[in-house]
């Protein structure tokens, strides 16, 4: 009994020496405090907080824009995100606490963020929206707006397949009921100049996608391109093309790796991109010149980042960017 | 049986008691663990940043560990009576969406809204409980089916009713104000305004703590989850005592849920999805033993405060929150093996 006496004894101090340690640190740790309340006037300090999943992708290189504004700038950005609304709320409130300069949010769920982004509001702190939320962004006090527009986005797609030579397009849905995508597709009729097919797939089952994108384009061999909504699913539909041995031109939205080598050896023909490191960076700069001189961008009206095109005429500048992470 | 006894002699002590020191007693509280370490959690990051101990930066992280404490507490209820819940997460995202569905896309009062998603969380509870003690199955079978079924029907009741993966609109509901009032509002204290999720976590952990260690119920929880098939022979009604702490389960998923969809006026399909886990975490960091019979409401409360210090701790300092589960993890181990070691010394105190 006399071991684990000892153990337990050794593991109930654990904390009380983490507690000695922090106390130690304390003077330190309020200097700094202290130094940060006291060169808030000089220094800005930024908060992003987004609705992104830690480790996805796309928001990586949201992060990424943001922290390359702030070196760039001389201003602090710190970036916080969870997936949860109620989690992003709490951590806008943290923000405010802090009293930060001005603080960056991504709007997937304005109605759940409306409080806490009025709270910043009303504390004084200016707020820019980005990536979903458009509409709802002047509502809620924010000085501007950062993003792609889906219709806008669609457009573009439709008006290059259209210059492509396409006329049957299938657009894949791969999230049954989400708006932005359902928007896309309308906005890529709108360019193409006659309406594009829809086609229901889902993305936790690519395997199954792929299957449902042959039989499609088995079955009908009028189709003459398919567009993508999600780059996972473009690399799916350009082996369906070639399981169904159709001849048909394959593009898609949003960039990854495996796009990026698609484009390059030609088994699709372009990407829209909707440039997400602007998300994080532009951002950042409205806010500083908004703290340094008042200035607004935009007017009340969205600034987009998309569509930007990925082809064969630039991919390969790009994908030494998309390796360094800011593509 | 009578026997004289003189009256000078010294008073007989039964011989099967053994004198406890109180230190000993103090050291053998399943919350003594988790409230050192959340004494020390607040020191580390109080110490350091302003923010954290101010009166916001308190009604901040408070918020944080309200909701979770409130399932802690119940789950750590379930966890002493010897189950598991892990359909415990997906519940509150079904109760707030059943809020939502019911009085946006119904149209119905939110306080309809509220009691039906009140009787299917019970109805759900109940089935959980009922298939576990007819079925003797693992609780961990049971639950993660209940669980995925759940998840499955959230994403899919939602995009049937609403069309999208967001019940939205509840502001508009009739009935909105009250309902917000008693779950989503604010109670200014010195100026600062603190959620009133707090008052519920604390309400929730008292009456959990003495129904616990007050009430015939309570022992009948240690008893089941002590040795079911003693405590049955003994005369408490093991099953009863499961199917109920089922339901307290399921119950506080309904408050939460509740709170859930009232404060943020629109309901995501995925919500709560793998928060079961972080109830768990935060019960044993509370003290209860994976094995049942052992365990405290307070404790699980001090888990759920401890993660929300944390959790909110490491925005505060700047740090970059990617580790935050690496931090969570290292407390939980910590948490076991302190754990581990107590029992062996309550088992050894107890001889």
């Amino acid at each position: 009994m006399a071991r684990p006496m000892r153990l337990l004894a050794l593991a109930l101090a654990a904390p009380l020496v983490l507690a000695a340690c922090s106390t130690e640190n304390s003077g330190g740790g309020t200097d700094s405090a202290a130094g940060g309340a006291a060169t808030s006037d000089g220094d800005l300090d930024f908060a992003v907080v987004t609705h992104g999943s830690a480790g996805d992708a796309f928001w990586d290189v949201v992060q990424n824009g943001a922290e390359a504004a702030g070196e760039d700038l001389g201003v602090g950005v710190d970036y916080q995100s969870d997936g949860d609304p109620q989690r992003q709320s709490q951590l806008i409130e943290a923000a405010v606490n802090q009293d930060v300069d001005g603080i960056v949010v991504s709007m997937a769920n304005p109605d759940a963020l409306q409080d806490s982004i009025t709270a910043a509001v009303d504390a004084g702190i200016p707020v820019v929206t980005i990536n979903s939320g458009a509409d709802r962004s002047a509502e809620f006090g924010a000085i501007g707006h950062v993003g792609q527009d889906e219709t806008i986005a669609g457009i573009g797609a439709g008006q290059r397949l259209a210059a492509d030579g396409a006329q049957n397009v299938l657009c894949v849905v791969h999230e049954a009921g989400n708006i932005g995508l359902e928007q896309r597709c309308a906005g890529a009729s709108q360019g193409l100049g006659t309406d594009v097919r829809l086609l229901q797939v889902d993305i936790n089952d690519l395997q199954s996608a792929q299957s449902t994108i042959t039989s499609q384009l088995q079955s009908d061999d009028s189709i003459d391109a398919v567009l993508t909504l999600n780059s996972a699913v473009a690399p799916i539909a350009a082996s369906a093309a070639s399981d169904a041995g159709a001849d048909v031109e394959i593009a898609t939205f949003d960039l990854n790796g495996d796009v990026i080598s698609a484009i390059q050896d030609g088994t699709v023909a372009f990407a829209v991109d909707q440039q997400q490191f602007e998300q994080g960076y532009l951002p950042i700069v409205m806010l500083q010149l908004y703290a340094e001189n008042l200035n607004t961008v935009g007017g009340g009206q969205p600034v987009l980042t998309g569509p930007g095109i990925v082809d064969p005429s630039n991919v390969d500048a790009i994908a030494d960017l998309a390796a360094e992470g800011t593509r | 049986m009578t026997q004289d006894v003189p009256a000078d002699a010294p008073p007989r002590v039964d011989e099967r008691i053994a004198a406890v020191s109180w230190w000993r007693r103090l050291l053998v509280k399943p919350e003594l663990g988790s409230l050192i370490g959340a004494v020390a959690v607040f020191a580390f990051f109080a110490a350091q940043s302003q923010v954290f101990r101010s009166l916001s930066g308190v009604a901040n992280w408070l918020d944080v560990a309200s909701t979770l404490g409130i399932m802690a507490v119940a789950v750590a209820l379930l966890m002493i009576g010897g189950h598991f819940d892990l359909s415990a997460g997906v519940m509150t995202g079904t109760t707030a969406l059943t809020v939502g569905i019911v009085a946006v896309e119904l149209g119905q009062n939110i306080w309809v809204a509220i009691a039906v998603a009140g009787v299917l969380a019970l109805a759900v509870g109940f089935v959980n409980g009922w298939l576990v003690t007819r079925t003797g199955l693992p609780s961990f079978i049971i639950t993660l089916g209940t669980f995925l079924m759940l998840q499955g029907l959230n994403l899919g009741l939602t995009k049937l009713f609403t069309g999208t993966v967001q019940v939205r609109g509840l502001a508009d509901a009739p009935g909105y104000h009250s309902a917000e009032l008693l779950l989503a509002s604010t109670i200014t204290v010195f100026g600062q305004p603190f959620r009133v999720a707090v008052l519920w976590w604390v309400l929730v952990t008292v009456v959990a703590s003495w129904v616990l260690l007050r009430t015939r119920f309570g022992n009948w929880v240690f008893a089941t989850g002590g040795d079911e098939v003693a405590s049955r022979n003994v005369g408490v009604p093991a099953r009863r005592t499961t199917i109920a702490l089922f339901m307290t389960t399921a119950g506080a998923a309904w408050l939460v849920g509740s709170i859930t969809a009232v404060r943020l006026t629109s309901v995501q399909a995925n919500t709560g999805t793998g928060q079961e886990l972080i109830y768990i975490v935060a019960a044993v960091i509370g003290g209860c033993l994976l094995t049942g019979g052992f365990g405290s409401a307070i404790g699980a409360a001090l888990g759920a405060l401890i993660f929300g210090m944390t959790q909110q701790g490491i925005v505060y300092l700047n740090w970059d929150a990617d580790w935050f589960y690496f931090f969570l993890g290292a407390m939980l181990l910590l948490a076991v093996l302190t754990n581990r070691l107590v029992r062996r010394y309550a088992e050894a105190t107890r001889r």
